[in-house]
């Protein structure tokens, strides 16, 4: 790129944290997560059609090995990171008035992290035992 | 372009409905067999039924167009001709994918 085309001074281009202040961290974190739920999700979807039934034995038989108790709390953290930075773009394009964006990216982040932590709870509360089927 | 709304409409609707559930699911089969029984109650239900279908179709569709934008990102595909195949691809792929996945499970 000549002299011409660049915008801005060279800190600025340096600092590469372009025009929303945020660098590309965010658009990467989306494709990186996105790239852990294809590899899980279709881990997932092989296990849904392997398990016998959807009984609670079956299922706590299931989450209770250790190699699925390890993609299945990966994926739970990978899906629900992935759905925080998904719907914060949605709701920066869509909602106009900035209070009620911030305080639906607040309600975003509590909706993110209490499905992360339960669905992590239970699968750790099964893995090592303690749900008794 | 109907590909990448659809994107963020499958996602939305696995981000507000899938993962509620998928949530739902651990923890009752972590909790109880009194938890788990309401919870299989809701999934075996008529209602649950179209939302587990509804809900595998949006997966699908989700990872189908995410896997082509992935590919438009890193700089393929862009001739328009590509770009209508792959995205009707997607269409058909998810519902194809759906349909084989429910066959399977339910061993027609």
């Amino acid at each position: 790129m000549g002299p011409a085309a660049r915008s801005g001074t060279d800190l600025k281009r340096v600092r590469g944290l372009g025009a929303a202040h945020a660098g590309v961290h965010h658009w990467w974190a989306q494709r990186v997560t996105a790239a852990a739920n294809l590899l899980l999700g279709i881990w997932l979807v092989a296990s849904l059609l392997w398990l016998p039934d959807f009984s609670r034995a079956a299922v706590v038989a299931w989450v209770g090995q250790p190699w699925v108790a390890v993609p299945l709390a990966l994926l739970v953290g990978s899906a629900t990171w992935h759905m925080r930075l998904g719907v914060q773009v949605m709701l920066e394009d869509y909602v106009r008035d900035e209070g009620l964006r911030r305080l639906l990216l607040i309600l975003l982040d509590f909706y993110a992290v209490g499905v992360a932590a339960v669905g992590l709870f239970a699968v750790l509360k099964i893995a090592f035992g303690a749900a008794d089927a | 372009m109907a590909v990448s709304i659809m994107h963020r409409v499958s996602g939305h609707g696995l981000a507000v409905v899938g993962l509620a559930l998928l949530a739902w699911w651990l923890i009752a089969a972590a909790t109880s067999d009194e938890a788990y029984a309401i919870f299989q109650e809701f999934a075996t239900s008529w209602m649950g039924r179209i939302v587990w279908v509804g809900l595998s179709w949006l997966a699908f569709q989700h990872l189908l167009s995410g896997v082509r934008h992935l590919w438009l990102d890193a700089g393929f595909g862009y001739d328009s001709r590509a770009a209508q195949r792959s995205a009707l691809a997607v269409f058909v792929g998810a519902v194809v994918m759906a349909g084989l996945f429910w066959a399977v499970r339910w061993g027609l």
